[in-house]
C-alpha cells in the first residue's frame, strides 16, 4: 500500500510537472527561451497530405536539402513541418501551432489560400512569414506587415509568360482561337482572370472562344475536354496542377484532339516527373511559363548535383527550387540579424539583397509590401520527357518545337 | 454538337455502370440485413490498392486483379460479419453507424500508413486506347470496366434468383423470423451477404483503379455516390441500383457539358432531392424498404 501511495504521489508529481510545462508551452515561454538559445527554429507549413501532397512533398524535399546544405556552411536551422492537409483553412491552425511551439519565423504555405490563412496568424503574433510558393496577388496586397514573398504573383507570371509566348508566334505557328481550362479554386480563378487581361495587354491576336472551369478534386475530365474539342480551338491553354494536367492530356489523346499547341500560363504540373511518367511521350511539346531555376548559375549546378545524390529518383523543379530558396532567405536573414528574435529577423528580411541564388531573376530583395519584384519567368517546353527552357533566347536550352506534333504521329 | 453530346452520354453511361456495381454492394447488405455500410467507399479503395499492387508486382493489366480483389473482400466480409457485425444486426442504427464509421477510419488510416497520401496511378499504353464506332469514341478502359460491372451485376442477380443459397438469402430478407423457422442458418446467410457486398466493392475498386489514381481519401466520394444511387434507384433494389448508377453517371456528364463542369455534383444532389420529395422509396424501390 505504502509503495502504491508513493507511486501515485510520484505519478501525481509527474503529471503536475508535465501539465505545468504544457501550460508554459502553450503560453509561449519556451519560444522565448529557445529563440535566444539554440539554432533558429523555423516552422514550415506545407500541404503534405491530400490533393496537393505531390508538390507539397517536392517542396519539403527542396527545403530539407537547403537545411542540410546551410548546416554544412555553419548556418544551423531547426526546421519543424506542419501539414495543412491541402485545406486552405488549416494554414492559420498550422501557423498558430508552430508559433506556440517556439518558431521564430514561418515559411509556407505552398498554396495561396493556406498562405493568406497563415499570414493572419503570423501578423497577430508578429512573426515573419516567408512565402515559398503562393501566387495570388492579394497575399501582398492586404496590408500584412510580416509577409515576405519570394514568388511572383500570378498576374506577373502570366504577363511575362504571355510576352514570351507572343515571341514564339510566327511561321506555321499562328493559332487564331484558344480555349482556356482552369481549376476552380483561388489559384485557378486568379490566374484565368490574369490570362485574359495579359492576352489583351500583350496584343496577342488569339481569341479566347471558351473558358471551362472544373473542380479541384475532379477525377475525370473527359467531358471538359470534349467541350474544349467542340470549340475546335487552335490553342488549348490549361491552368492546372499536376493531377489535372495528366487527366487533360490523357483525354486529349483519347479524343484525338490535336491543337497547334498546349500552353499553360503560370501552370504548375507539366514540368513534374509525375506528369512525364504518367503520360510519357504525350508530355512532349507541352509549353508552360513558370518561375524556374537558372541552370547556368554555379550555385544552381551545385544544388542540382547534390539533389541528384540525395533524391536520385526525383526531379528538381519549381517546388523544390522555391523550397530551397525559402531556406536560403531565412538563413541569410538569421546570419545578418545575429538573433533569433522575430523582430530582428523581420528587420533583416527587410534589408535582404541576395545576389547568389538559384531561380531565374535578379537579387532576392523585398519591396515595401514584402514582394520580391526581381523574379524572372522563362518559357519551358517538355522535350524528350524533360522540361527545358525555350525562351527567352538568352537562356534557352533548346528551340521550341511548334506546332506540336499530332498524337498519332508520335514515335 | 451531336457528336459531343452522344460521346458525353455514352461516357456517363459507362461510368454509371461502374457506379452501379459500387451501389449494388451497399444495397445487398442493406436489403438483407438493414445495416448501412458507411465503410463502403473504403472497401472500394481496398479493391483499388489490390489492383494497383497486382499491376505493380506483375505488370499485368489491373483488370486481371478483379477476381483477387473480389475474393479477398468476400473473405474479409464473411469474417467481419461472422465475428463482429452479426452482434450488431439488431442493435440501434446509431450503434451500427459507430461500428461502420470506426471501420472506415481504420481502413483509411491503414491505407495512409501503408501507401502514404500520394495518388498511385496505374500507367500504361492501354490507358490511351479507344474503341471507335461511327462518331463515338469509347475509352477502352472505361468500356471494359463497364462491361465487367454489368456482367457482375447480372451474375449476382441470377445467383440470388436461381440458386438455393440465393433463395435462402431472399427468404431471410423477406421474413427473418420465417427464415429462422424453416431452418435457414441466418448468421451464415448474413455473413455470405456481407461477403457479397464487400466483394462488389472490391471488384468495383479493381475496375476503377485504372480510371482514377488510387489514394486513401477517395473513399468518402465513393460512399457518397453509392448512397445517392441507392436512394435514387431504390433501397434494397438491385435493378434500382443499376438504374440509379446509370442515371447519376449520365446526369453528371450532361450537367458538365450543358452547364458547367464544376457544377456536376450539384446535379446529383438535385436529382437526389427530387427523388426524396416525389418518390421517397426511390425509382424502383418498395415502400416497405423504408420501414
Amino acid at each position: 500500500m505504502t509503495n502504491d501511495h508513493r507511486t501515485n504521489a510520484n505519478r501525481r508529481r509527474l503529471l503536475a510537472s508535465g501539465t505545468a510545462s504544457g501550460v508554459l508551452s502553450l503560453l509561449g515561454f519556451p519560444s522565448v527561451l529557445r529563440a535566444q538559445a539554440g539554432p533558429l527554429k523555423v516552422g514550415v507549413i506545407l500541404p503534405l497530405t491530400g490533393v496537393l501532397s505531390f508538390p507539397g512533398t517536392a517542396t519539403r524535399k527542396g527545403t530539407e536539402l537547403a537545411v542540410k546544405m546551410m548546416a554544412e556552411q555553419g548556418r544551423r536551422l531547426d526546421v519543424v513541418f506542419a501539414d495543412t492537409e491541402s485545406k486552405p483553412e488549416n494554414g492559420r491552425v498550422a501557423a498558430e501551432k508552430l508559433i506556440r511551439d517556439g518558431c521564430s519565423v514561418l515559411v509556407g504555405a505552398w498554396d495561396s489560400g493556406a498562405t493568406i490563412s497563415a499570414a493572419q496568424a503570423a501578423e497577430a503574433a508578429k512573426v515573419p512569414l516567408v512565402v515559398n510558393i503562393g501566387s495570388a496577388r492579394q497575399i501582398t496586397e492586404q496590408g500584412f506587415t510580416q509577409v515576405f514573398r519570394n514568388f511572383p504573383p500570378s498576374d506577373e507570371i502570366v504577363g511575362k509568360g504571355v510576352d514570351l509566348f507572343k515571341g514564339l508566334l510566327g511561321g506555321s505557328f499562328q493559332p487564331k482561337t484558344a480555349v482556356l481550362m482552369h481549376v476552380n479554386d483561388t489559384f485557378g480563378q486568379a490566374t484565368s482572370g490574369a490570362v485574359k487581361g495579359a492576352w489583351e495587354k500583350a496584343g496577342v491576336n488569339i481569341k479566347i472562344v471558351e473558358t471551362i472551369s472544373y473542380d479541384a478534386r475532379a477525377r475525370d475530365l473527359s467531358v471538359e475536354v470534349a467541350k474544349a474539342k467542340a470549340t475546335g480551338a487552335d490553342l488549348v491553354s490549361p491552368i492546372t496542377r499536376v493531377n489535372d494536367a495528366i487527366l487533360i492530356v490523357r483525354e486529349l489523346v483519347k479524343q484525338d484532339y490535336n491543337p497547334m499547341a498546349i500552353y499553360g500560363p503560370s501552370s504548375p504540373g507539366p514540368y513534374e516527373k509525375a506528369f512525364t511518367d504518367a503520360v510519357g511521350k504525350y508530355a512532349n511539346d507541352y509549353l508552360v511559363s513558370v518561375p524556374w531555376y537558372d541552370p547556368s548559375r554555379a550555385l544552381t549546378k551545385r544544388v542540382l548535383e547534390r539533389w541528384s545524390q540525395e533524391f536520385p529518383k526525383d526531379r528538381f523543379e519549381l517546388n523544390s527550387g522555391f523550397g530551397w530558396e525559402s531556406i536560403l532567405v531565412v538563413a541569410d536573414a538569421f546570419q545578418r540579424a545575429k538573433s533569433s528574435k522575430p523582430a530582428d529577423l523581420h528587420a533583416a528580411l527587410r534589408q535582404a539583397n541576395i545576389a547568389e541564388h538559384i531561380m531565374f531573376g535578379g537579387p532576392i530583395a523585398f519591396d515595401a509590401k514584402g514582394q520580391n519584384p526581381n523574379i524572372g519567368v522563362p518559357m519551358l517546353q517538355v522535350q524528350n520527357q524533360q522540361p527545358v527552357v525555350v525562351a527567352p533566347a538568352s537562356a534557352a536550352q533548346a528551340k521550341a518545337a511548334l506546332p506540336m506534333r499530332k498524337w498519332a504521329e508520335r514515335a | 454538337m451531336l457528336e459531343l453530346y452522344a460521346n458525353v452520354v455514352v461516357g456517363g453511361l459507362l461510368l454509371g455502370a461502374v457506379y452501379a456495381l459500387i451501389a449494388t454492394g451497399l444495397n445487398v447488405i442493406f436489403g438483407v440485413m438493414r445495416m448501412v455500410n458507411f465503410a463502403h467507399g473504403e472497401l472500394v479503395v481496398v479493391g483499388m490498392y489490390t489492383a494497383y499492387l497486382f499491376w505493380k508486382l506483375t505488370g499485368l493489366p489491373a483488370l486481371a486483379a478483379l477476381p483477387i480483389a473480389a475474393a479477398l473482400l468476400f473473405v474479409a466480409g464473411y469474417a467481419f460479419q461472422r465475428l463482429l457485425a452479426n452482434r450488431f444486426v439488431e442493435a440501434g442504427q446509431h450503434v451500427q453507424f459507430i461500428l461502420f464509421i470506426g471501420v472506415a477510419l481504420m481502413i483509411t488510416g491503414a491505407h495512409a500508413i501503408a501507401f502514404g497520401p500520394d495518388p498511385r496511378p496505374i500507367q500504361g499504353a492501354a490507358g490511351f486506347d479507344v474503341y471507335r464506332a461511327v462518331f463515338l469514341r469509347l475509352d477502352a478502359v472505361r468500356t471494359q470496366a463497364a462491361l465487367f460491372a454489368l456482367a457482375l451485376i447480372a451474375a449476382l442477380w441470377a445467383w440470388l434468383k436461381y440458386t438455393l443459397t440465393g433463395k435462402a438469402i431472399r427468404a431471410a430478407a423477406d421474413n427473418l423470423t420465417g427464415g429462422r423457422a424453416i431452418g435457414i442458418r441466418i448468421p451464415h446467410v448474413f455473413a455470405i451477404v456481407a461477403g457479397l457486398g464487400f466483394a462488389c466493392a472490391g471488384a468495383a475498386g479493381a475496375l476503377v483503379a485504372p480510371l482514377f489514381d488510387t489514394q486513401p481519401y477517395l473513399a468518402g466520394d465513393f460512399t457518397m455516390i453509392a448512397f445517392i444511387i441507392v436512394i435514387v434507384g431504390g433501397l434494397a433494389s438491385l435493378p434500382g441500383a443499376l438504374l440509379g448508377g446509370l442515371l447519376i453517371g449520365v446526369a453528371e456528364a450532361l450537367a458538365a457539358a450543358l452547364v458547367a463542369p464544376s457544377m456536376k455534383s450539384l446535379f446529383s444532389y438535385a436529382l437526389l432531392a427530387l427523388v426524396i420529395l416525389l418518390r421517397p422509396q426511390g425509382l424502383l424501390g418498395k415502400r416497405s424498404a423504408l420501414g
